[in-house]
């Protein structure tokens, strides 16, 4: 019983420690994801069945492996025509039993495949968590905001696609790197669930995957190390999450950035993260992530300081708009312009945006609303947070926002 | 592309519209909702609807009439109201779905419309 409950424990063990470099390398050499995550199921259903009576073998790794590879290599020979006989061969020669040497870390090349511009820009988030994490549909749909069944569908076309369409599961070139690896770290940015165009007061829409998306981007940070906007993006999200405790009061209210007591962020947290944001600095290649980065360093020096460098913040936005616009990147520089002391300014930045793109964007209205009320007009003020609340999806936002509102009206 | 949103309610969220202490909380997050809906741009048409015990079901079997008071279905959620958006795709309709006030306590139930019969 004992060796039973030891060998459903290694299994599982193994199932989590390294589902995601097996199925990497199986499916590097398969090139095939689908069949590479139903050979190395099998190949765990049949150790938990093999292990108690036989024992555990020295390497579960590389036992898990063989028979994945077995299995693999029997639905080949039904199916012949389907597969590339060059991959089949490399299979055929490799002896099964004997240990083998160190396994090569295929992550990244799954992340490259999972984030291929050919795949759909709203799968690649979850299907690099499924591959490369092997997590189940339903662990991540609902921070995905989609239905288990519908995003289970999503990921068998995109695998299917994989397959029949021959993307190569290779690290692209130099020339191709810095775009395709965008591509990555913007699908690990989407677990974390925080979309570029978030900001102050949307930290509320963090994901429950945010430790699986700072493990991916510390894999990416550990294969890739001359990669500065890898680590930024680590930085970004390390920064985000030390913040998180502060964000929600007592009573269960939204707590706002600048109200935010910084004696529940976590120091330590936001000194790792400074530290990752130096070492991507010294390499010299600046981007969005890093600038982001920046700034919610920027914001977490209160810690330190006592005060919020706005001007700082104002000019890391004006680079981040200038190179790497988003919607959320111009509104919240935005009110880091008014924030800095010229809220005129900051309005007419704001009103200058393209306005049929904002009818439904919830931050430009929330700015609208605070930048007005800053500047003394506050019946436009009024109509902008009531807009604003009904376009919050949280109780806790629209709680925060009427009080606001209401906070106006009396003044 | 046109979806019905369809507001399911609790019978608290109902109770909340008459509730002198909860009345104007209630209405001022709908018309907030409706307020943000209307600033979009996106509604076709919609209206909120009377409580379900004003409801009344008809049914015709063996052609007689069986009239019923209240809803048709006993079951915890009732319909409270309805919106028809017009928008690019179901992402934004869920979004619009999320979004309502009463998604927090019920449920809000996204269908796409049916194109016009004879197109």
């Amino acid at each position: 019983m004992q060796a039973v409950q030891e060998a459903r424990g290694t299994a599982e063990r193994a199932a989590r420690e390294s589902f995601g470099r097996l199925v990497s390398w199986l499916a590097w050499q398969w090139r095939d994801i689908a069949a590479a995550e139903d050979a190395l199921s099998d190949a765990l259903l049949k150790a938990l069945e093999a292990w108690p009576a036989e024992g555990i073998p020295q390497a579960p790794d590389a036992w898990l492996l063989a028979v994945a590879k077995r299995q693999l290599l029997q639905v080949a020979r039904h199916d012949r025509v389907r597969f590339d006989p060059a991959v089949t061969v490399l299979f055929e020669h490799e002896g099964t039993h004997e240990a083998p040497p160190d396994i090569p870390d295929a992550r990244l090349k799954l992340m490259f495949v999972c984030a291929h511009p050919a795949i759909d820009e709203k799968v690649r988030t979850p299907l690099m968590l499924q591959t490369v994490l092997g997590l189940q549909a339903a662990e991540i749909a609902p921070a995905m905001l989609m239905s288990p069944s519908a995003l289970a569908q999503r990921l068998v076309r995109a695998k299917q696609k994989i397959r029949d369409a021959g993307l190569r599961f290779e690290e692209p070139e130099t020339s191709e790197l810095p775009q395709r690896l965008h591509h990555v770290l913007e699908s690990v940015y989407g677990a974390f669930g925080l979309s570029v165009d978030a900001v102050d007061g949307a930290e509320g829409r963090m994901s429950d995957l945010q430790q699986e998306a700072i493990f991916l981007c510390s894999v990416v940070c550990q294969l890739l190390p001359e990669s500065a906007e890898a680590k930024g993006l680590l930085a970004l999200m390390i920064f985000c999450r030390a913040r998180q405790a502060a964000q929600v009061s007592a009573d269960e209210a939204f707590v706002p950035l600048q109200r935010q007591d910084v004696h529940r962020w976590n120091r330590e947290a936001i000194i790792q993260a400074d530290h990752c944001l130096w070492s991507a600095a010294q390499l010299r290649q600046p981007g969005p992530f890093q600038l982001e980065a920046a700034i919610q360093a920027a914001h977490c020096h209160r810690l330190f300081t006592g005060v919020t460098p706005w001007r700082a913040i104002d000019d890391l936005y004006r680079q981040i708009n200038q190179y790497f616009p988003t919607a959320g990147s111009r509104v919240a520089g935005a009110v880091a312009t008014a924030e800095a002391g010229d809220a005129a300014a900051g309005l007419a930045q704001l009103l200058a945006m393209d306005s049929k793109r904002l009818q439904g964007f919830q931050p430009w209205w929330v700015a609208r609303a605070h930048l007005l009320s800053m500047l003394g007009r506050l019946d436009e003020a009024d109509a902008a947070f009531q807009t604003a609340i009904g376009l919050s999806t949280q109780q806790r936002i629209k709680d925060h926002l009427e009080a606001r509102r209401q906070s106006v009206r009396k003044a | 592309m046109q979806y019905m949103l369809i507001y399911h309610e609790t019978a608290e969220d109902f109770t909340k519209r008459t509730n002198p202490e909860t009345a104007q909380a209630h209405m001022g997050s709908s018309s907030a909702y409706i307020g943000a809906l209307g600033q979009a741009g996106v509604i076709v048409s919609g209206n909120g609807l009377q409580p379900p015990h004003t409801g009344t079901s008809v049914r015709l079997r063996d052609g007689k009439r069986l009239i019923h008071d209240g809803p048709y279905a006993d079951t915890k959620e009732h319909l409270g109201g309805y919106f028809i958006i017009d928008v690019p795709s179901l992402d934004d309709a869920l979004e619009w779905a999320a979004r309502s006030p009463n998604a927090a306590t019920g449920t809000t139930e996204v269908r796409p419309v049916l194109p016009p019969l004879g197109k």
